[in-house]
């Protein structure tokens, strides 16, 4: 088990520094969610400010979008809500225990880091590892292995040389 | 080492078996409630009036019992009025199908139960109904049509409600974490949350979760 752990160990390593990168790139938001609504009193830095912060949240109805995503009832009062908390001047810590209070860890979009989700956030990565390590076990076996028989084969052939009369018998067949 | 690759492969799939059979039992869309034995938040909201209290009774069965039901000179209600007594707030609305189906549970379990006061929050009762345009109303006419339409509700299916609170925009539901209506929870005589139930009332519920929270609290 322990050899099987050490001669994987490169490439676990890599396949968690793979798994960590497209990580981080799915996670990254590089576009703007966009929110219509009209607001009666537009603040740009306002409304920044809101689209972060509903994109932090989950729809409690739909609940694989956020709030800044969804069209639910429920998300249409909730961004009323952070947007009259931020307009009051609450900063962000404040509005994200607003919401956790009233509806617990999962209204965050991104589970925090818990010893509760600890699981959930690494095993991902250990399952990923754990496969590739066994993927290059399997492939790396079968080249050693052929190897191996072709070695053999070789010392076969320079063993198997034609005797003299046999050598004669290939001659006759051959005309 | 074969026979020891049979038992791992053996074990891990008892462990996946158990994993899978704990996991698809649950309900993934249920949320547990942050508020379980924390203080019931805060809220004065007008109460659902009757110009004819009678309205009220004459849905129900056992007219005795329904005098204390009678909406009296309260205009505002609130958790702090319910201290020293159990009660059940049930997040409802007209426009709610799946109320309709708890509705006569209620009113059964509010017969059966006369010493637990059952306080109904109207939620949205207008603006939550898809088919209005609330957006132009003004306060009276949305809150003269949420009373109206409150109360014919109760008329026709029976009020198991000791006072129904009015939540027109839903700013109280908010605080008490309501996501899906119909949601019922159990306070205590301190005031404090004790039980969350989201979605319609069941017999199951009744008599396993409430029912059992009641006596073990000590009524």
């Amino acid at each position: 088990m322990q050899k099987f752990l050490i001669s994987n160990l490169k490439i676990s390593v890599i396949s968690i520094v793979l798994f960590s990168v497209l990580f981080i790139l799915t996670n990254a938001n590089f576009y703007a969610s966009e929110i219509t609504e009209s607001a009666t009193a537009t603040n740009p830095l306002h409304e920044k400010r809101l689209q972060n912060l509903s994109a932090e949240f989950r729809c409690l109805v739909c609940q694989n979008q956020t709030i800044a995503d969804s069209d639910a009832d429920l998300a249409v009062d909730l961004r009323k809500e952070i947007r009259t908390m931020i307009a009051d001047g609450k900063t962000d810590e404040q509005i994200i225990d607003f919401m956790t209070e009233r509806y617990g860890d999962f209204v965050l979009y991104r589970p925090p880091f818990k010893a509760q989700t600890a699981l959930l956030w690494l095993l991902p990565a250990a399952f990923f590892a754990i496969g590739v390590m066994i993927f290059f076990n399997f492939v790396t076996k079968n080249k050693r292995s052929s190897q191996q028989n072709s070695n053999e084969n070789s010392n076969n052939i320079s063993e198997n040389k034609l005797s003299a009369e046999e050598l004669q018998q290939a001659k006759d067949l051959l005309k | 080492m074969k026979f020891n690759k049979y038992i791992v492969l053996v074990i891990v799939f008892f462990a996946l078996v158990i994993l899978l059979a704990i996991g698809l039992s649950l309900d993934p869309r249920e949320v547990p409630s942050p508020l379980i034995n924390k203080a019931a938040p805060d809220f004065s909201l007008p109460v659902l009036e009757s110009q004819n209290p009678k309205e009220l009774l004459q849905s129900n069965t056992n007219s005795k019992d329904n005098a204390e039901k009678v909406v009296n000179n309260l205009n505002n209600i609130s958790p702090r009025d319910l201290k020293g007594k159990f009660w059940l707030l049930n997040v409802w609305a007209t426009w709610c199908i799946s109320c309709r189906a708890e509705h006569t549970l209620l009113v059964d379990f509010a017969n059966k139960n006369p010493d637990v006061t059952i306080i109904g929050l109207n939620y949205k009762e207008v603006r939550g109904d898809s088919d209005i345009d609330s957006s132009k109303m003004s306060e009276e006419t949305e809150r003269s049509l949420a009373d109206s339409r409150a109360k014919k509700w109760l008329v026709e299916r029976g009020n198991p409600y000791d006072w129904v609170a009015m939540d027109l925009n839903g700013r109280i539901g908010i605080d008490y974490g309501v996501y899906g209506v119909p949601e019922t929870y159990l306070i205590d005589k301190e005031g404090i949350i004790r039980m969350k139930h989201t979605g319609p009332l069941t017999p199951e519920i009744i008599n396993s979760k409430i029912l059992p929270t009641i006596k073990s609290l000590g009524m």
